[in-house]
C-alpha cells in the first residue's frame, strides 16, 4: 500500500490533535506522549497461533517483511510478558477457555488483534458445531485484519493501525481497559465460581 | 476378490461380499477381531483409514487395508444396529494405529469398542453433550455453548473388557498415578507447531509417559462438507494441512472425479503435479526452518523461509493466493498457469541447489545438530507400519511407502524419480529423507517443466454435480504422507460421508512411544521431526 | 596515554577542600553509583539494539528501523513500556523470594560490572583480590535464578531453574580455571596488576598455546554462564515457553532481561581483561611508533571496543548454533572442558616456570 493512502487514515490523530489545542496540562501531557510512544513502538507480540494465519504470522517476522523494523520482532512465549496478542487462527470451544485464560494472564496494557476470518467471525468454519462465532465474544478486541489469511501486507496495516491507536490512547482509552476480570466474572457468575473453586 | 475372499472365508463363511470400486467384505462384529488377525498375518498390515460412519440403519466402521507386499487396498464394513449403546469389537491390539483412530469414531458416533485400553473423547470436551457426526446429532447451540470455564482434569478413563463369557464389563483405567509430576506442554506453547497438548509425566528430565490430548483446532470439517455441495468442499482442503494444500485439493479432486467417472485433462494432471512438487519442496523447507528452530537454531528458519517466499510466489502468480490456493477443481484446474510460472519454475530449480548446499553447510554437518538427533527418537519399521506411519517419517524407518510410486496417480507412473528410504530410524534421518525429497522433487519438476502438454486445464463436468450411489476412498501423497479422503454418497448433491484421513494424526501417536525415557529436549526434537501439522490432526 | 586518575583524584581533592572526609567519601559514593547505574542501563539498552541489529544482519534482515534515526530509539521506547507495565500479582507464591529474585540478577551483574577496568585509571575499587571478587560476585545470580524458579510455584519455572543451577555450578568451574591460568602467567589477582601486566604485549600473545586454550574455554564457559545460546537451557523458548522468568512481568522481567544482556558484556569485559589487556592499547614490543600511535586512542574506547567485539562473537554462537540438551551440556563440562582445563594449567605452569612465555 502506498503511503499516502495510509495517511488518509490520519483521523485519529487529526481527532487528538484538536482535542490537545483545546488545552491540557504541558507536563501530564509531555509524559503520556512520551509514555504512549514507548507503548507504541514497543508492542510484542505472544506467540500465538492456532492454524495457517500463524503461517503468515511468521512470514511477517521473515526477512521478506521483517516485522523486526517496527520492533515487533520480540515474539514472547510466555504472556505476561507480551503486550499484545494476535489471534491468528480459528478458536474452537475447547481452545476457548485456553484463550481467555492466556488473554487474562497478559499484562496491562494489553491489546487483542484478530487475525483472519475466523477469528473475526468463524469465517469458513462458521456453521460448525465446534467453532467460536468471533473472538469478540470471548475478549475485546482492538483490531480486526480480515482475510484468509490475510496478506503480510494486510497484518502490517494492522499492526501499524494498532501503534496508532496505542499512540492516542489517553482520549479514547484502550478498549481493554473497560473490563477487567471481575467485570468479566460478575457477567459470568458460573465461570467465576468454578474458577474461583479451582484456585 | 476371490483373494478376500479366501482368507476371510476361513475364519468367518459367514461374511457379504459387495460390488463396490474395492473389494468389500462385511464382516459379523463378533468375528471381526479373528478376521482382523487373518488379514494381518495375510500381509494386509497397513490399516490406512479407520472410517466411522452412520449408515443411517446402523453404526459402524469401515477399514481400508493396505499389504505392504503388493499395496493392493481392501476394504472391511463392520456395523451394530444398536444405536443405545453401540459396542464393536477393538482392533487396536493388532493395528496400533486403532488406538486413537477407534477413540476418535467413539468421539464422533459413540461407538464404544470392546477391549480398547482407554476409551476417552479425543477431540472434544469431556463434558461435550451428544455425538456430533451421528445423523440425529442435536446441533443446538444451548446444548454445547461456548464454554469458559476449563474442563476438569481426565485422568479417569474406562476400558470395556469382554470376558471369557462374553459379557463386558466396563473397567475403570487411570491415565497417570497421583504422585506424578505431568507437565502440561501445550496446548500454547512455542514447540508443539500449533495446538497440541500434550499431559507429560516427568521423571527429572525424563519423560515417562505422554498423554495426547488434541481438539484444541478441531473445527468439525466432516461434518460441515455434509452440507455443502462437492465443489464446496473442496477449499477446505487447504485449510487443513495448509503446508500441502495442493497434494491434498488434489487428493479430493481426484476421489470426485474418480466417482463421476471423469479425467481431468492432461495439461491438467501435468500442472498438478507441478503444483504438488512444488507445495512439497515449500512444505519441507518450512519444516527444515522450524525443526532448526526447535532446536534453538533460529536463524535456519529464515534461511528456509526465504526459498519458502520464491515458491509462493510462483504460486500466488497462478493461483491469486498465498496459502490457501483453492487452485485444482473437479475436472482439472481453476484457472490456467500464468505465463511467468515455467520461467520463475526454472529459475527456482536454478536456486535450490545451492540453498540446499548452504542449508547443509549451515546445520547438517554441525556436531550439535547431529548429536541432538542420531539415536534419539527410534521408530523401527514394525512400529511405523504398525501406528500406519506412512510419509517421510515413515521412510525414515526404511518402510518403502510412497503412494506416488506404490499406487501411482496422475502423471507420476511416467516419471523418473526415487523413493527416499534411509534406515537409521532416527530423528537425523527423518531429517535427511525430507531434505532428500526436496532434490526428487526438483527432478520430478525438471522433467515435467518443458513437457507441459497444450490443451483444455479443465475437463467438462456437468453444472451440478452429483455422485453416484456408492463410497469411493483415494489416496495421494501429501507431503507428510499418504493423504486420503473417502466419500459415501447417496446420489445427491452432497457428501453422505466425507472422511479425512490425513498422517498428522497418526505422527502425534507415535510420540508417546518413541520419547519414553529420553529428555524433555528430545521431545521437542521427536516431535519436530515427525513434522505434524495440528489442524490435520483436529480436522 | 590520557590519565583518568587525574580527573578523580583532582575532583576527590575538590571534595576534600570543604567537606569533612566522611562525606566525601558518601558523596563520591553516590556519585559513582549513579554514574554506574546510568553506564549500566545505557550500556544494556545499546546491547539489545546491537543485538537485534546484528542478528538481523545475519538473518538477511533489516531489524529495528521504523523508531529513530536507523531505529536507535528501538531500545529505549522498550524500556519506557516495560517501566510502566503491569507488574501481575500470582496467588500462590513465596512473594518475598519471587520479588527478591530480579533484585539479586541484577545486584550480582552490579557488582561484577563495578570491578571492570574501564580505562586508564578509571576503576571504581582497586584491590588485589579483584578477579577473584568477580568471580565470587557473579554467581550470586544464580541464586537469583534458582530462587526465581522455586517460588513461581510453576513447572516450567522449575525445570528452569534447576537446569540453570546444574549448568552454571558446572560451567563456574571452567571459568574458574581459565582465570587461573591467566593468574599463574600474570602473578597478580588485582585487575590493575593484570592491566599493567600486559603493558608491552596482550596476555593472549604473551602466554601463547596454554592463554589461546584458556580464552577458548573462557568464551564457552562464558557463554552458558550467561545463559546464551547454544546453552540457553534455563530459558530455552521452545522447551520451557520463557524458563524460569516465565511468570515474571513487567519491570521484574524487564531486569532479568537487562541483566542478561549485562551479563553478556561482562563477560566479555572479564575476557578483555584477561586475555586483551583491558584498557590497554595494542602494543607489540620494539614497535615503537606503532605504540605511540595506538595510544592515541582513548583506553575507554579501546576496553568498549574489545568487549563489544568479543560479545559479537557471543552473539553470532547464539544466532548459529543450535541448542544442547541438558546431558550433553554436563558430560561436555566435565568430560572435555574440565580436563582440557587442568592439563592446561599444568601446561601454564610448566611455561611460566620455564619462562617459555614471551
Amino acid at each position: 500500500m502506498k503511503w499516502e493512502d495510509f495517511n488518509e487514515n490520519e483521523y485519529i490523530e487529526s481527532l487528538v490533535e484538536e482535542l490537545k489545542s483545546s488545552g491540557q496540562n504541558v507536563v501530564v501531557g509531555k509524559l503520556d506522549q512520551l509514555i504512549n510512544w514507548g507503548r507504541s513502538n514497543s508492542l510484542w507480540p505472544l506467540t500465538f497461533a492456532t492454524s495457517c494465519c500463524g503461517i503468515e504470522f511468521i512470514s511477517l517476522g521473515a526477512a521478506r517483511y521483517d516485522m523486526a523494523r517496527f520492533g515487533f520482532e520480540v515474539a514472547r512465549s510466555s504472556p505476561r510478558q507480551a503486550d499484545f496478542m494476535m489471534v491468528a487462527g480459528t478458536i474452537v470451544h475447547r481452545m476457548a477457555p485456553v484463550f481467555r485464560r492466556l488473554y487474562e494472564q497478559l499484562a496491562e496494557p494489553k491489546y487483542v488483534i484478530a487475525v483472519g476470518g475466523c477469528a473475526i467471525s468463524g469465517g469458513p468454519f462458521r456453521n460448525s458445531y465446534h467453532v467460536v462465532k468471533g473472538i469478540d465474544e470471548i475478549v475485546p478486541v482492538d483490531v480486526f485484519i480480515p482475510g484468509c489469511p490475510p496478506r503480510p501486507e494486510a497484518m502490517f496495516y494492522g499492526l501499524m493501525q494498532l501503534q496508532r491507536k496505542v499512540k492516542v490512547e489517553r482520549f479514547f482509552g484502550g478498549v481493554n481497559r473497560k473490563r477487567t476480570r471481575e467485570d468479566f466474572f460478575r457477567e459470568n457468575p458460573e465461570i467465576a465460581e468454578r474458577e474461583h473453586a479451582q484456585e | 476378490m476371490a483373494d478376500i475372499k479366501d482368507i476371510i472365508g476361513k475364519v468367518c463363511p459367514d461374511a457379504v461380499y459387495e460390488e463396490n470400486e474395492r473389494p468389500l467384505a462385511v464382516v459379523p462384529d463378533a468375528k471381526w477381531h479373528d478376521v482382523a488377525v487373518a488379514l494381518k498375518n495375510a500381509s494386509y498390515d497397513w490399516l490406512i483409514a479407520l472410517v466411522g460412519e452412520d449408515f443411517g440403519d446402523a453404526l459402524g466402521c469401515m477399514y481400508y487395508l493396505k499389504s505392504t507386499a503388493d499395496h493392493s487396498i481392501i476394504s472391511v464394513k463392520v456395523v451394530t444396529t444398536d444405536r443405545e449403546n453401540p459396542m464393536i469389537h477393538s482392533v487396536s491390539d493388532i493395528w496400533k494405529v486403532a488406538i486413537n483412530e477407534e477413540r476418535e469414531v467413539y468421539d464422533f458416533f459413540g461407538i464404544k469398542f470392546i477391549n480398547h485400553p482407554d476409551m476417552r473423547r479425543l477431540f472434544l470436551r469431556n463434558d461435550w453433550v451428544g455425538y456430533p457426526l451421528r445423523k440425529d446429532y442435536d446441533m443446538n447451540p444451548d446444548l454445547n455453548p461456548v464454554r469458559l470455564y476449563h474442563e476438569e482434569p481426565d485422568d479417569a478413563s474406562v476400558s470395556y473388557q469382554e470376558g471369557a463369557d462374553g459379557k463386558i464389563t466396563a473397567v475403570p483405567v487411570k491415565v497417570f498415578g497421583d504422585n506424578e509430576f505431568v507437565v502440561n506442554i501445550g496446548p500454547q506453547h512455542p514447540a508443539t507447531h500449533g495446538v497440541l497438548r500434550f499431559r507429560t509425566s516427568l521423571d527429572g528430565e525424563e519423560i515417562k509417559k505422554i498423554d495426547l490430548v488434541c481438539g484444541y483446532i478441531h473445527r468439525g470439517i466432516e461434518k460441515l462438507c455434509e452440507n455443502l455441495g462437492y465443489p464446496q468442499t473442496i477449499h477446505f482442503y487447504d485449510r487443513m494441512d495448509y503446508f500441502s494444500a495442493l497434494p491434498n485439493e488434489h487428493c479430493v479432486c481426484s476421489c470426485i472425479e474418480k466417482a463421476l467417472g471423469v479425467e481431468a485433462p492432461r495439461r491438467a494432471q501435468v500442472v498438478r503435479v507441478i503444483c504438488d512438487e512444488l507445495s512439497r519442496i515449500a512444505s519441507h523447507l518450512l519444516f527444515f526452518g522450524t525443526f532448526c528452530m526447535d532446536l534453538g537454531a533460529t536463524t535456519a528458519l529464515f534461511y528456509g523461509l526465504r526459498e519458502r517466499e520464491t515458491i509462493l510466489n510462483i504460486l500466488e502468480e497462478t493461483c491469486g493466493a498465498r496459502m490457501s490456493f483453492n487452485y485444482y477443481t473437479i475436472g482439472g484446474l481453476r484457472a490456467d498457469i500464468h505465463e511467468t510460472f515455467i520461467p520463475k519454475v526454472k529459475e527456482l530449480l536454478a536456486i535450490m541447489p545451492k540453498a540446499l548446499k548452504e542449508y547443509h553447510q549451515l546445520v547438517t554437518g554441525n556436531v550439535i545438530f547431529q548429536n541432538r538427533l542420531k539415536h534419539v527418537g527410534i521408530l523401527s519399521r514394525e512400529d511405523a507400519i504398525s501406528y500406519g506411519i506412512g510419509g517421510p517419517s515413515g521412510r525414515a524407518s526404511g518402510w518403502a511407502n510412497d503412494v506416488r510410486k506404490t499406487n501411482p496417480y496422475a502423471v507420476y507412473g511416467e516419471l523418473d524419480f526415487e523413493q527416499v528410504v534411509m534406515d537409521g530410524c532416527d530423528s537425523f534421518d527423518r531429517y535427511l529423507v525430507r531434505m532428500k525429497e526436496i532434490e526428487q522433487s526438483m527432478k520430478i519438476i525438471e522433467q515435467l517443466i518443458d513437457n507441459i502438454p497444450e490443451g483444455e486445464f479443465c475437463a467438462k463436468v456437468p453444472k451440478i454435480i452429483k455422485l453416484p450411489v456408492g463410497h469411493w476412498y483415494q489416496e495421494v501423497e501429501a507431503c507428510r504422507g499418504a493423504f486420503g479422503v473417502y466419500i459415501d454418497s447417496r446420489g445427491e448433491k452432497t457428501p453422505y460421508r466425507m472422511k479425512v484421513n490425513g498422517t498428522c494424526l497418526r505422527l502425534a501417536s507415535i510420540v508417546d512411544l518413541i520419547t519414553r525415557g529420553s529428555k524433555i529436549a528430545d521431545l521437542i526434537t521427536i516431535g519436530g521431526s515427525l513434522d505434524y501439522i495440528v489442524p490435520d490432526i483436529d480436522r | 596515554m590520557f590519565d583518568f586518575s587525574i580527573v578523580t583524584g583532582w575532583l576527590d581533592s575538590l571534595l576534600n577542600s570543604f567537606m569533612p572526609v566522611w562525606l566525601t567519601t558518601v558523596v563520591e559514593c553516590v556519585l559513582i553509583g549513579v554514574v554506574l547505574l546510568l553506564a549500566y542501563a545505557l550500556l544494556a539498552l545499546f546491547y539489545i539494539y546491537f543485538e537485534r541489529k546484528l542478528c538481523g544482519a545475519f538473518q538477511c534482515r533489516l531489524g529495528p528501523n521504523r523508531v529513530g534515526p536507523f531505529g536507535l530509539l528501538q531500545s529505549f521506547a522498550d524500556m519506557f513500556k516495560i517501566l510502566i507495565k503491569e507488574l501481575i500479582p500470582i496467588n500462590n507464591i513465596d512473594k518475598f523470594l519471587f520479588m527478591l529474585a530480579p533484585y539479586l540478577v541484577i545486584v550480582a551483574s552490579f557488582a561484577a560490572f563495578a570491578v571492570l577496568p574501564w580505562g586508564n585509571g578509571l576503576q571504581i575499587i582497586d584491590f588485589n583480590i579483584g578477579i577473584f571478587f568477580l568471580t565470587a560476585v557473579s554467581s550470586i545470580g544464580v541464586l537469583g535464578i534458582l530462587l526465581a524458579g522455586w517460588s513461581s510455584n510453576n513447572k516450567f519455572t522449575l525445570i528452569g531453574a534447576l537446569r540453570s543451577g546444574a549448568q552454571m555450578v558446572s560451567y563456574e568451574l571452567s571459568i574458574g580455571l581459565s582465570i587461573m591460568t591467566i593468574v599463574l602467567l600474570s602473578g597478580t589477582m588485582s585487575v590493575s596488576g593484570l592491566v599493567e601486566g600486559q603493558k608491552d604485549l596482550w596476555f593472549i600473545f604473551q602466554g601463547h598455546i596454554p592463554a589461546i586454550i584458556a580464552f577458548i574455554i573462557y568464551m564457552i564457559a562464558g557463554t552458558a554462564e550467561t545463559n546464551r545460546g547454544p546453552f540457553d537451557l534455563p530459558e530455552a523458548e521452545s522447551e520451557l515457553t520463557a524458563g524460569y522468568h516465565t511468570e515474571y512481568s513487567g519491570l521484574h522481567f524487564g531486569l532479568f532481561y537487562l541483566a542478561e544482556y549485562l551479563n553478556l558484556f561482562i563477560v566479555s569485559g572479564v575476557a578483555t581483561l584477561l586475555f586483551f589487556g583491558g584498557w590497554m592499547p595494542l602494543h607489540i614490543p620494539g614497535w615503537e611508533g606503532f605504540n605511540a600511535v595506538m595510544d592515541c586512542i582513548p583506553s575507554v574506547i579501546w576496553f568498549l571496543a574489545k568487549a563489544i567485539f568479543l560479545s559479537s562473537i557471543i552473539i553470532w554462537f547464539k544466532w548459529t548454533f543450535p541448542r544442547l540438551r541438558i546431558d550433553q551440556l554436563l558430560a561436555f563440562e566435565w568430560k572435555y572442558l574440565l580436563p582440557i582445563n587442568l592439563f592446561n594449567l599444568v601446561l601454564m605452569l610448566l611455561v611460566v616456570a620455564f619462562g617459555w612465555h614471551f
